[in-house]
């Protein structure tokens, strides 16, 4: 939903990163309010999922130029973990295995930790027991996700839901989904798309970082934008991706190139 | 008996020999007496040795250990920790001496005595069985806990009788500058099923030597799970052997975690000695500061159709050095083992040191043996991971080490001790963030 007049949470201004010592992105800009729902689109290898690592702290990544604020705080001054306490996310497109720690451990760690960062209420194990249940029922997820290790042996749609069973607990203000459509069979994609809907209120916001259009069917978005060389090289709204869908992407190139 | 030795060390660790009682029982001073005289003439283990070159125990040889003398247990011990509720018997020992008070004694038809008291009800299963699994012609250590053999802790299941609950055997040193010579016997007749839990524990601060054998008999078809917790006192020494026959059909199953000591060393013998034998063998190294774990085993494929599986996993910290050599021997004849040995090593720090070797002998033509090892730090991608989620460095790294640990920890099969030992995973990985 785009209101004028809603908080500004993520400004980036001509942000460019390396890694490895290749500059991948090469001064992206962009203003997420409060309330929005983004779209990130565009070929492999654009820089969409560097551009969301790089805000969440990735430290493979290397900033050589340009800001970032996240509610008016400069995000380069502030660990992976020390972000994510502020109210950033990150759903990973490649979730982690974490051998013999139990997700249910896991889950309760982040959980108290990022509500004790914000001064709630922490949750002893049993008290989030009840809590996670309920919102593992939302997304339709086993109970046995529990007692398995963070994400070992998951499924590549078991996985996806892990991470929005995260953001389901995490509250993030503003939340990053890295392809978390790829891989999904259409009623795991329904499942996963009814539950980040469900969490979109006024106050957050969610920017979707996806190759393809297949997902804006179910989270509608109020901006799609094209990156393509590490830019942001056009933006429009929801029907951009309807158009990308049926022309692909070589024209929002040659356009920009033109432009 | 007397004999001379060159060894002043030797020499006076033998010395307190004689304040040994003599047994009513003629073999079990002759057995003693054989071993006292072996002692004096083998050479004490060096860096020299093949079998020793990563442990080098000149530190333990620096330091004068008398014989514990029996002592009052002092009031607030502190063993609480290390007692597994759910066991059906224990075992205490205080300094090498079995005390009563702090034990109970199983119910049925599980015998789990003291040795010293065991040698009129059981003497001749003791005097077939004692010293002949770990036998001390070739091993200075063995021979001296031999010479030395008085309490100890006997556990025999009869024929057929499954136990369904763990029985729990406790060495505890109090006393500083004592060495000890932990002897134990577990015996599990045909179509047997036991859990015995071995731990050894330190409340003392200073320095002591504890020198433990454990011999194990599995009798046909019988099955035996096995836990060690070794938690000595951080300046302490300790040196253990445990060695298992298995029988036909008979399986045995253990997890070894070696947490304490300055210096340990756990030697791991087992001897499949008829067909259709299982045995795996999981172990767990936690070190850190100046520690050093050196875990030796060795399987004996004798017989077809043994299956072994052994996991054998290292976390070293600090300026820590854990030492794994996991010999496999496949016997001619020994056809259609199948055999996998996998060594897995986490460094915490840069001054943190691992040497771990396979050690595969194959001699027969159709076998399945596998066999690995990895050395590595913390996965980078992971600590990622779990910091996005908000966890502190700190924290992200304990959770990972922890979860390194738990694999291990996670197979032992009696709750309280998994519960205890998550603890200690966590609290060293907390100390070792905290220097």
């Amino acid at each position: 939903m785009i209101r004028g007049d809603a908080k500004i949470l993520l400004e980036v201004r001509n942000l460019s990163a390396k890694v490895a010592g290749v500059a991948i992105l090469k001064g992206v800009s962009l203003t997420v309010r409060a309330g929005e729902v983004h779209a990130i689109m565009g070929p492999n290898g654009s820089g969409k999922s560097t551009f969301a690592k790089a805000l969440v702290g990735h430290p493979a990544y290397e900033i050589t130029s340009g800001e970032a604020t996240f509610e008016g705080r400069n995000l380069f001054e502030l660990a992976a973990e020390e972000r994510a306490r502020a109210g950033l996310f990150l759903g990973f497109q490649y979730p982690v295995e974490i051998p013999g720690v139990a997700n249910a451990q896991f889950l309760r760690l982040a959980y108290n930790t990022i509500q004790g960062a914000r001064g709630g209420d922490e949750l002893d194990p049993l008290e989030f027991d009840d809590f996670v249940r309920e919102k593992m029922k939302l997304l339709d997820i086993a109970p046995s996700f529990l007692e398995r290790s963070v994400n070992e042996g998951f499924s590549g749609g078991e996985k996806k839901r892990n991470e929005i069973l995260q953001l389901a607990l995490l509250e993030p203000k503003l939340a990053f989904l890295d392809e978390t459509d790829s891989g999904l069979d259409i009623d795991a994609l329904r499942i996963v798309a009814a539950g980040v809907n469900r969490l979109v209120t006024p106050a957050n916001a969610i920017v979707l970082v996806t190759h393809y259009q297949r997902l804006l069917n179910y989270i509608v978005p109020d901006y799609v934008h094209v990156m393509d060389g590490g830019r942001i090289v056009k933006t429009g709204g929801k029907d951009l991706a309807l158009e990308l869908e049926s022309r692909g992407y070589d024209w929002v190139a040659a356009e920009a190139a033109a432009a | 008996m007397t004999t001379a030795t060159a060894n002043p060390w030797l020499a006076s660790l033998l010395a307190g020999h004689a304040s040994v009682p003599a047994r009513p029982h003629d073999w079990v001073n002759r057995l003693r007496g054989e071993a006292l005289e072996r002692a004096h003439a083998l050479t004490l283990p060096t860096v020299r040795q093949e079998d020793w070159r990563f442990t080098d125990l000149s530190p333990l040889y620096e330091l004068a250990f008398r014989p514990a003398a029996p002592a009052a247990v002092p009031p607030g011990l502190g063993l609480e920790p290390v007692i597994a509720p759910e066991a059906e018997a224990r075992l205490v020992f205080i300094d090498g001496q079995f005390v009563p008070a702090l034990s109970a004694l199983a119910a049925g038809g599980v015998g789990v005595t003291n040795l010293g008291a065991a040698f009129d009800a059981h003497g001749d299963l003791l005097r077939a069985r004692l010293a002949q699994l770990a036998p001390f012609a070739d091993d200075a250590f063995r021979a001296i806990n031999t010479a030395y053999l008085a309490d100890g802790a006997l556990v025999l299941v009869a024929r057929g009788t499954a136990v369904k609950a763990p029985l729990q055997l406790i060495f505890a040193t109090t006393q500083a500058d004592v060495a000890t010579h932990p002897r134990c016997l577990v015996v599990a007749e045909q179509g047997a099923e036991v859990t015995v839990v071995e731990d050894y524990v330190g409340l003392q601060a200073g320095a002591a030597c504890v020198n433990a054998v454990t011999e194990i008999v599995v009798g046909p078809n019988a099955h035996v799970r096995h836990v060690r917790r070794q938690q000595e006192s951080p300046a302490s020494f300790h040196i253990a052997t445990c060695a298992v026959r298995l029988e036909r059909d008979a399986s045995y199953r253990s997890v070894a975690v070696a947490a304490g000591a300055r210096l340990s060393r756990y030697n791991l013998d087992v001897v499949q000695a008829g067909e259709g034998t299982s045995c795996q063998l999981d172990g767990l190294a936690l070190v850190r500061d100046r520690q050093l774990a050196d875990t030796h085993s060795f399987v004996d494929h004798a017989h077809p159709h043994g299956t072994s599986r052994q996991l054998h996993k290292c976390v070293v910290g600090g300026h820590a050095h854990a030492v794994f050599n996991g010999r496999i021997m496949v016997r001619h004849g020994a056809q259609q083992t199948d055999s996998a040995q996998e060594s897995r090593n986490l460094l915490l720090s840069r001054r943190a040191h691992v040497d771990t070797k396979p050690q595969l002998e194959i001699f027969a033509d159709d076998v399945k043996c596998s066999h690995g090892a990895t050395v590595g730090q913390l996965d980078a991608e992971e600590l990622f991971y779990l910091r996005s989620r908000g966890l502190s460095e700190p924290v992200a790294r304990g959770l990972l080490t922890y979860g390194f640990a738990a694999e291990i920890v996670d197979r032992i099969p009696v709750p309280s001790i998994v519960a205890g030992l998550h603890r200690t995973v966590l609290q060293a990985t907390h100390d070792e963030e905290a220097a």
